[in-house]
């Protein structure tokens, strides 16, 4: 039994740590919400070879497992590191799972040496979930719209969910080609950017089918749930070096029961989390049938540990949590980014009861 | 990543499974009625013994106590093949899991000689006298006093909460030999027989109706300084040996304890007033956060099993489990209830999962408790892994006897 990550990932997650802890972090996505350019962290990111983690040797890219992307995922959650890495990451999965060798080709190489920014769009701004698409493509043209679409304004590529001849499915639209609107929208995050996307016959190039938009929504959930551990793991670890420094009623705060339980509750959500998400990244990598439940799974564990961790470190801190100029706000915020970004608990929750069910039936 | 075992795992797996279904035949399936004690004490001697004889006990023990000098793995894949089975092991886990390791650790080389094999070979059962009235959370309380009397210590007390001390040979005991020193300081452990004058062991009856532990009274009982475990005054770094050995034993969800899939089954066969309970969202949601309580513990435990395989420490993941497992099932159980509305409250000709489930909910309220309570658990993350400071202990740094006046 070797359940944890290849020496080659926790390589690689060492690097980012250390890279990210140094170049990222809470101050920097300060300087973005005050307006700062991120652009030249993004430059280091590509020059560090990151978006070509995942991208096959062929395609000008590092060819490595599907485990490194999820620590670059985790790391980049841990740093709030306002670069497009993950919706990269995510749409790198797209091409790799379901396109052609002539769309890996036209597209990868780019993605690979950072001339090519690409994301990922579901949702349409209403209450839908990712099962379901508004967008409409006949022929090859799409109508509608897409919002909030994570890091989309600097973006040429985006890979997104509509619905045409053969049902809901992906589909790879040039950013940068005539139909396409790209404006800002506001969000609760005010770190990560948002567009919305309108399509008025914007061309698109179908990407897999519709059994492939799933099977890439358990991916893209594997690296979310990773996202979001990361970004957890950051809220409790600021709940806690505050627990053991602030001081009241004579004492350190991490000594009163009311409060280190709560450290304790962050931990464990952590590490039913971990476990998950780290079952999923094996099903990933290993193309087990297990993939559909293990994402679920994490993608729940994983959300349910980051609300908690991001709510109770605001608790934790009292009055200074709840100030503008306390980060705490960054990690109760991007909370929020993570739940849009890819469905609700109670999509996944669904979705992994329904997986339940049908190994259930087919035991049977 | 994989989930495989390795070679060498491999063949100790098939040759323990290839004899498990040699000789645990009978056991395939749970007894159609529970066993009288007779009846368990009778069948727990004699699959320790059946073990024994084919090198299955003491796995990882040194060969130099009888034991098979293996790794934990090895441990742990002949658990993992047993529990396939329902094989009475609870009069044994006790003492070969915490109290004999001890023994051997602490004990004088003619003691170890004396007890270790025969308990390993299934013919003396032992048991852990720690709690007390006074002292449970706060174990270092204790109040049990052992009093050195010639070559003899004379113990005064009453221990609580002993699993097995009525069905018990011996007991490992820890008292406390000087009230004048902090309540840390003034421990002293001991083997003591339970057949010795004096000793008296009274089963409790549980709020589940099941009776597992005792009170044991201890009255003017003699100990020879020859059955001491470790120095004079040392009883509670002895006492953490055997604590650490019941941290790697316990922890997972107990085995046929209802789950998940339970859960699914029962709320297959239940209509509510707004149609079938699979279709409502809530109990969906409550099936989900099910799965992902009971196959994250399991998870947890891989990582845990994946350190010991390659021969490292595992990490503080483990300190979780009981933590969730015992939670959960209590959460679990109350929601199964829940959907059965009334039918949730009777017992008299319950469906066997409800019944099950029924029977969960009245164990997990114990569960919280023995082996640490919740609270202490999450103390222990907290202080442990996490670093936060401890709590306030008051007395820690008085002599004992002046705490307990004050």
């Amino acid at each position: 039994m070797d359940f944890d990550f290849s020496d080659d990932a926790k390589a690689l997650r060492e690097q980012a740590r250390k890279f990210l802890d140094e170049r990222s972090g809470p101050k920097v996505a300060r300087t973005v919400m005050d307006g700062g350019d991120a652009t030249p962290l993004w430059r280091e990111v590509v020059d560090l070879g990151w978006p070509a983690a995942r991208v096959p040797e062929a395609n000008g890219g590092v060819g490595m497992s599907s485990e490194a992307a999820c620590v670059l995922a985790e790391e980049t959650g841990r740093s709030l590191a306002p670069v497009p890495l993950i919706q990269s990451l995510m749409a790198t999965e797209a091409l790799l799972l379901l396109g052609t060798a002539a769309q890996q080709a036209r597209w990868l190489p780019g993605i690979a040496d950072g001339s090519i920014i690409a994301v990922t769009g579901w949702a349409e701004g209403g209450a839908a979930s990712p099962a379901v698409a508004h967008a409409r493509v006949s022929g090859d043209t799409m109508r509608g719209s897409k919002s909030p679409v994570a890091d989309a304004a600097a973006a040429h590529l985006a890979v997104l969910s509509a619905t045409g001849s053969n049902g809901t499915q992906l589909y790879l639209v040039d950013l940068t080609g005539p139909g396409v609107a790209v404006t800002p929208v506001a969000t609760l995050d005010l770190v990560r950017p948002h567009s919305a996307l309108t399509l008025a016959d914007a061309s698109a190039d179908p990407l897999g089918t519709p059994d492939g938009y799933h099977d890439w929504l358990d991916r893209a959930a594997v690296l979310s749930a990773f996202e979001a551990l990361g970004t957890a793991t950051a809220a409790m670890d600021m709940a806690v070096a505050y627990a053991k420094e602030r001081v009241a009623f004579g004492q350190k705060i991490g000594r009163y029961q009311g409060v280190k339980h709560k450290c304790a509750d962050m931990f464990i959500k952590l590490e039913l989390a971990r476990g998950h998400a780290l079952h999923a990244a094996w099903a990933m990598e290993a193309g087990a049938p297990e993939l559909r439940q293990a994402a679920a799974a994490a993608r729940v564990a994983s959300l349910e540990a980051l609300a908690f961790c991001a709510e109770e470190n605001v608790q934790i801190h009292g009055g200074i949590g709840y100030t503008w100029d306390s980060d705490c706000q960054f990690y109760y915020r991007r909370n929020r980014a993570l739940v849009a970004g890819l469905g609700s608990r109670t999509f996944w929750s669904e979705r992994l009861v329904r997986s339940l069910e049908q190994r259930n039936a087919a035991a049977a | 990543m994989d989930f495989n075992d390795t070679p060498e795992d491999a063949v100790y797996r098939a040759k323990a499974s290839a004899w498990l279904a040699a000789n645990a035949g009978e056991y395939r399936n749970p007894p159609a009625i529970p066993y009288s004690r007779e009846e368990f004490v009778r069948r727990s001697r004699a699959w320790q013994k059946a073990k024994h004889a084919a090198g299955y006990t003491g796995i990882t023990w040194p060969m130099a106590m009888g034991g098979q000098g293996l790794s934990p793995m090895h441990s742990i894949v002949f658990s993992q093949e047993q529990s396939r089975y329902h094989v009475p092991t609870s009069l044994f886990d006790i003492g070969l899991g915490m109290c004999l390791p001890t023994v051997f650790t602490h004990g004088q080389p003619d003691v170890v000689a004396r007890y270790v094999a025969p308990a390993l070979a299934g013919d003396e059962v032992w048991c852990q006298l720690f709690s007390e009235p006074a002292a449970g959370s706060d174990l270092a309380g204790i109040r049990t006093k052992a009093v050195k009397d010639g070559d003899d210590w004379v113990i005064d007390g009453q221990k609580v909460w002993t699993t097995n001390a009525h069905l018990s040979d011996y007991g490992i005991i820890v008292t406390r030999t000087d009230p004048s020193a902090p309540k840390h300081k003034g421990l002293t452990m001991f083997i003591v027989d339970m057949h010795g004058p004096g000793v008296e062991a009274r089963p409790l009856k549980q709020m589940s109706g099941g009776s597992d532990f005792n009170e044991v009274f201890f009255t003017g009982v003699r100990v020879s300084d020859s059955h001491r475990l470790g120095a004079v005054g040392d009883g509670w770094k002895v006492a953490l040996t055997t604590l650490m050995h019941e941290r790697l034993a316990v922890g997972g969800k107990p085995s046929h304890a209802p789950g998940y899939a339970t859960l699914m089954a029962l709320a297959a066969t239940i209509d509510t007033d707004t149609g079938p309970a699979m279709a409502q969202r809530d109990v969906r949601q409550r099936i989900a956060a099910s799965y992902i309580a009971d196959e994250g513990i399991k998870l947890t435990q891989m990582r845990a099993l994946s350190a010991l395989a390659k021969g490292q420490v595992p990490g503080p993941e483990q300190s979780i489990s009981k933590v969730v497992v015992a939670k959960t099932m209590q959460d679990m159980a109350a929601f199964a209830m829940d959907l059965n509305e009334a039918g949730g409250f009777v017992t008299t000709g319950a469906d066997p999962d409800l019944a099950r489930l029924q029977g969960s909910y009245m164990a997990s309220a114990g569960l919280r408790i023995a082996g640490g309570t919740d609270e202490i658990l999450r103390n222990i993350i907290a202080e442990r892994v996490l670093g936060l400071p401890g709590d306030l202990r008051p007395d820690k740094d008085l002599p004992f006897n002046a705490s307990v006046a004050a």
